[in-house]
């Protein structure tokens, strides 16, 4: 067996060695499902049926996305980042692995720790709160794909963003630009259904939608057979485009890197 | 085992020349270096900061890529055979790790197994071996951010020698060690280097490190090789002026010998510089005849002044006379 289940094993380990921290996480991530749902109570009560949705999808779509910030990563960030920024970097591109493989392993590791640390907690919670909208077998299996292509993503995201670092030596404007985008391109902030006309489409085509919209609407069963396939055939083919970009990256990176700190 | 002929690094460099425009230019970190390190040599790898020293590691190691010359390590091109080479070198950054933070120190062995694809038994009769020599035994299962430095050097060395290197690569390995981690440090990769022949190169700034383990020392400056040889030679060579230290009778005034300088007058105790070309024998006569002579002592220069007067440039070591020395066959 090569390297990488072992990265994403030791990932995941050392993402749950601070439970205390995750659980601290978990109770802002639900406090704040119950603001978003309230909010959103309130605006499908003026606006019944909008974006399709009714009062209980747009709850279990809050809580479910709530859910979601931590595995994946909705609020960018990777530690790459600092190892490119500290230098530190250097013993990565030493080992005789692939930079992004390697970061995706750790990645994925990092995303099943705040699953299990950062999503139970708001899912339960909405649940014993309202009558949520819970999938069937057949829909949780769907959703699980769908949440594993939605980590893909969001990492491929990162990474890139990440590199970025490599050619700007500060990544703070990259990293704010990218999490605008994410909020709110991915239907954190509000569902992109409600999104108006051409913004809405743009919204619903970009990759971002990939990381919440799309697993919340199979989470909901908004997307069954052939519109289900379609579903994640758009977040596959936004995590192979994604991917690839960031092997190309990784490349040119390594031609023109310069290590920062000697 | 390491061929490095005329090697050129220059990075880029942006900078801000009025409101938008940028202005790039080309600084160059390392400017045409040659040298070779054969089989089972130890290498010392001197020079002030910034002088290139990193950079030249990277470069044998494939992190970067070299923008002219030639690089061949173990017989390979290290920024095309990067992967391939990784297996048969070992590398230990001293201001950075490998080992995993908050995991015990034998996960990030146990991964190193992994990642350099060890048979299970050999990887064991290796662990064992290594935490014999570098007393790794107490900490084996301590997560390694509870590690004090000297601890998690050695873990690091350990991660970088399991698969059996040929070449081991240290930057800065004793940085920041106490004297009894630095001593146990520099035990074990004299013994590396002794019996298993494992041919190591390092960089350091403790000369300490040079003066206990490298027969051979290469000093960087300004991305040159400014010399290649003995410490001896260096010694004779770098020069540096000897100190006379004089103990008279009684206190008095700075003494007056033709062609020495007094630096220090503390009492009756007065420090005199002899230049290379001084009779110290003349000097030690002339000052008896004119003064009462308590006591005298005859300093040779330190190692730590042949190096810091060769960074300064007081002495350049002329490129046109390179180092001979007999270039070891790969």
């Amino acid at each position: 067996m090569g390297v990488f289940p072992w990265v994403a094993w030791y990932a995941f380990r050392r993402h749950t060695a601070y439970p205390l921290g995750s659980a601290a996480e978990a109770v802002t991530n639900t406090a704040f499902g119950f603001l978003r749902a309230y909010v959103l109570i309130a605006l499908w009560q003026a606006r019944p049926a909008l974006g399709g949705y009714d009062a209980a999808d747009a709850v279990t779509f809050t809580f479910l996305t709530q859910a979601l910030i931590g595995p994946v990563q909705i609020f960018g960030g990777m530690e790459l980042t600092d190892r490119i920024r500290s230098g530190a970097v250097a013993i990565d591109l030493y080992r005789p692995a692939g930079l992004q493989s390697w970061w995706l392993a750790d990645d994925l590791g990092r995303a099943a720790g705040a699953l299990l640390l950062r999503g139970t907690l708001p899912m339960l919670a909405g649940a014993l709160a309202f009558p949520l909208r819970l999938p069937g077998p057949a829909g949780l299996a769907a959703f699980t794909l769908s949440f594993l292509l939605a980590t893909l993503v969001g990492f491929a995201l990162r990474y890139l963003v990440a590199l970025g670092t490599f050619w700007l030596h500060d990544e703070r404007g990259l990293q704010a630009i990218s999490l605008v985008l994410s909020l709110f391109l991915s239907g954190m902030i509000l569902p992109l259904v409600v999104f108006p006309g051409a913004l809405g489409a743009a919204a619903r085509a970009l990759p971002w939608a990939a990381l919440i919209q799309v697993p919340a609407e199979v989470f909901l069963g908004r997307r069954e057979g052939p519109r289900l396939v379609s579903a994640l055939a758009f977040q596959a083919g936004w995590a192979v485009v994604l991917l690839a970009a960031g092997a190309l990256l990784t490349r040119r990176a390594r031609r023109r890197l310069v290590i920062q700190g000697g | 085992m390491i061929e490095v002929v005329d090697v050129v690094k220059t990075f880029t460099v942006r900078r801000r020349a009025g409101r938008v425009r940028r202005v790039r230019t080309e600084a160059a970190a390392v400017e045409g270096v040659s040298f070779t390190v054969g089989r089972g040599e130890f290498v010392g790898l001197l020079g002030p900061n910034g002088a290139g020293k990193s950079t030249t590691i990277k470069m044998l190691t494939g992190i970067l890529t070299p923008t002219s010359g030639t690089v061949r390590v173990c017989g390979l091109d290290p920024a095309h055979r990067r992967t391939a080479l990784a297996r048969r070198t070992g590398v230990v950054f001293g201001q950075r790790t490998t080992l995993w933070w908050d995991l015990p120190l034998r996960d990030s062995l146990a991964l190193v197994r992994r990642l350099y694809r060890v048979e299970a038994a050999a990887h064991r009769a290796r662990l064992a071996e290594l935490t014999a020599l570098l007393e790794l035994g107490p900490f084996l299962d301590t997560p390694v951010r509870q590690l004090s430095l000297g601890q998690r050097m050695r873990g690091d060395l350990a991660a970088a020698l399991l698969h059996a290197p040929e070449l081991l690569v240290l930057d800065e390995p004793t940085i920041g060690l106490d004297v009894v981690s630095k001593a146990t440090v520099r035990g074990f990769l004299e013994r590396l280097n002794a019996e298993r022949g494992t041919t190591i190169l390092l960089t350091t700034h403790d000369l300490g490190d040079i003066e206990r383990l490298c027969p051979r020392v290469m000093i960087i400056d300004r991305g040159r090789l400014a010399y290649d040889g003995g410490l001896e030679r260096l010694r004779a060579e770098a020069g540096g002026d000897r100190v006379l230290v004089v103990e008279l009778a009684r206190p008095g005034p700075p003494v007056r010998v033709p062609g020495v300088t007094v630096d220090r007058v503390e009492g009756p105790r007065q420090w005199l510089r002899l230049p290379r070309s001084a009779n110290a024998a003349q000097v030690v006569a002339a000052l008896a005849g004119g003064h009462e002579v308590r006591d005298i002592a005859l300093r040779e220069p330190g190692i730590e002044e042949v190096v810091a007067r060769l960074y300064r440039g007081e002495r350049e070591y002329r490129p046109g006379a390179p180092a001979q020395r007999p270039a070891a066959a790969e």
